[in-house]
């Protein structure tokens, strides 16, 4: 019996150990790079050593100096105004299309729902490539407009899925009672569909928004020198002689994905929301 | 009461019975409109472009499909490309499935922080993520600087364009796509399970490989899918930490379409990454799908 209760202690031990080991690198491997890159953008050197020499700002100062990184703002301006509109063509046809096949279960409807979900599946070089092939051969010239087309394809996957999961568990009852007391399907949508529905929306606006911003697969096809985007600027930053200014740009990002983050936990739950 | 089935219900916009009347299922029409002419149109012109044998796209053809297959290259290629993704898959699951498991046993207050820290990356750019690993495993970098530092080594280690060291950042860069997916199934376990398990005398190491692996195994098989699909077709990890020495398929097709300009040859590159990473995924999900459970993506 006791030797039975110490090898049972045993195998707790060496799991424990394991596992805990295992998910404490796990953890480290997550959390060190982020903390890494932040530590290093505030360097006083000239370059991107680790651990960093002094602190200063002057690579964050570099960054804002509108007249040295003209580039770097355009770039940032265009990602933002892709990622907004984008997100917002995205919203309204997401919307339409999930109000329009959340009740169906037809043949057509289930085809439907494959096409619009496939960008999540299909390799984004492959479309981006297409994407750039079509529209040259159509005779379209590169422009903001075709990279917020092509942004729109590959983000709208993640509104039709949270806005679908949110309809699903909405009462078909609320649905009839409105109606069967007079209530138009218009004002039934405006007055108890979408408010139910909106933090589903808004937390699939969010994530759609956050793809776009970090788009490669489209913008490096579809973007040029005139229509260039941040991941793509920031990898030419990467590619010949590393610009430390790339430290800083990243030490922006971080924090605005940490304000987002904490701003979506509070609103809408987002964590709790990707969990199910 | 007559119950009209949902489906075909009848919308009246104003008045019941109004003169603008649509059925419901109209209301995907938008969406299938932006989907047919930016979509699909631009993949069925890329199919059309890869069966044309010069790169004027004037002369139709199997020719460039049968010289992009007919090279030892291009399936050297291929299966360096897959196998970066095997990699991949099983560094994340290592990794990855024991932090899953300490998720499932911690409290509610640690658990929060938790899946923060675990989805804070996936917001953050996959190019900052990238960013971090050059300062890591650079001459100058982390890394190097530590072992100097110990008097392990006396030259740095080149970590950088090296496929370990490519490897090494896609387990950072790829491990939220994997523990999301484990975490949603794994928290709606049922503990009693595994005090039963415990209960009726069975070691830890015995409840995790008979009872939690295989009720896990939807989570686990949908996390290797995203991240086998997101570690294959990875191009900024890629070019930058492997670079340009390290070839895979996506530096391929961005070489033929933006600096050859050869573009039947980089359609045949797309469409063979496409086919060969869904074909894997495919093969995964169905292995999935038979092992118990469905998988969602």
């Amino acid at each position: 019996m006791s030797s039975m209760g110490r090898r049972h202690s045993l195998a707790d031990i060496s799991y424990a150990l394991v596992i805990g080991g295992l998910a404490t690198l796990a953890l480290l491997i997550i959390v060190a790079p982020v903390v890494i890159v932040l530590m290093t953008s505030f360097t006083e050197g000239r370059s991107l050593k680790f651990p960093p020499t002094g602190f200063s700002l002057q690579w964050y100062e570099a960054l804002f100096d509108p007249s040295k990184s003209r580039q770097i703002h355009r770039a940032a301006t265009n990602t933002l105004e892709v990622a907004a509109w984008s997100t917002l063509i995205g919203v309204v046809l997401a919307t339409l299309a999930s109000l329009g096949l959340a009740r169906s279960r037809g043949r057509l409807a289930r085809v439907a729902d494959g096409l619009f979900m496939s960008p999540l599946v299909l390799p984004g070089l492959t479309f981006g490539l297409a994407a750039l092939m079509y529209f040259t051969m159509i005779g379209l010239r590169p422009s903001l407009n075709l990279i917020i087309a092509g942004h729109m394809i590959v983000t709208v996957p993640f509104i039709l899925r949270t806005t679908t999961a949110s309809l699903s568990q909405l009462d078909p009852a609320l649905n009839d009672s409105s109606q069967s007391l007079g209530a138009s399907w218009l004002y039934t949508l405006r007055r108890v569909t979408l408010p139910l529905i909106a933090p589903g929306i808004f937390a699939g606006a969010f994530l759609a928004f956050m793809a776009s911003v970090d788009n490669v697969p489209v913008s490096l096809f579809l973007s040029t020198a005139r229509t260039d985007m941040l991941p793509i600027r920031m990898w030419g930053m990467m590619e010949s002689t590393l610009d430390p200014r790339i430290a800083a740009v990243s030490g922006v990002l971080i924090a605005a994905a940490f304000l987002l983050m904490l701003l979506m936990e509070w609103t809408v739950g987002l964590t709790r929301r990707m969990r199910d | 009461m007559t119950v009209i089935p949902s489906a075909a219900r009848d919308l009246s916009l104003g008045q019941p019975g109004g003169w603008f009347r649509l059925r419901e299922g109209q209301l995907a029409l938008p969406l299938a409109l932006a989907f047919l002419s930016l979509f699909l149109a631009p993949l069925l012109m890329l199919c059309g472009v890869s069966f044309f044998e010069d790169d004027k796209i004037t002369r139709p053809g199997l020719g460039t499909w049968a010289k992009f297959l007919g090279d030892p290259f291009t399936w050297k290629v291929i299966g360096d490309t897959l196998l970066l993704g095997v990699k991949a898959v099983i560094t994340t699951m290592i990794l990855g499935y024991p932090l899953a498991l300490v998720f499932m046993d911690a409290g509610p207050r640690l658990q929060k922080v938790l899946i923060f820290v675990i989805v804070m990356p996936l917001l953050l750019s996959v190019v900052v993520r990238t960013f971090a690993w050059i300062v890591i495993l650079g001459r100058e970098g982390v890394i190097n600087q530590a072992l100097l530092g110990l008097g392990l080594i006396s030259e740095p280690l080149k970590l950088l364009q090296t496929e370990l060291g490519l490897v090494i950042s896609l387990t950072q860069i790829e491990m939220p796509l994997m523990l999301l997916p484990l975490i949603s199934v794994m928290s709606r376990l049922d503990p009693n399970l595994r005090d039963a398990s415990a209960a009726l005398g069975a070691s830890r190491w015995r409840t995790l490989f008979t009872v939690i692996v295989p009720l896990s195994m939807p989570g686990l098989v949908a996390g290797c899918l995203l991240v086998f699909a997101s570690a294959t077709t990875a191009f900024i990890s890629q070019t930058v930490i492997g670079g340009v020495r390290l070839i895979y398929l996506p530096l391929l097709i961005w070489q033929q379409s933006l600096v050859v300009f050869n573009w039947p040859l980089a359609a045949v590159a797309s469409l063979t990454l496409l086919i060969s990473v869904l074909s894997v995924v495919g093969a995964l999900s169905w292995l999935g799908r038979r092992s118990g459970g469905y998988v969602h993506g």
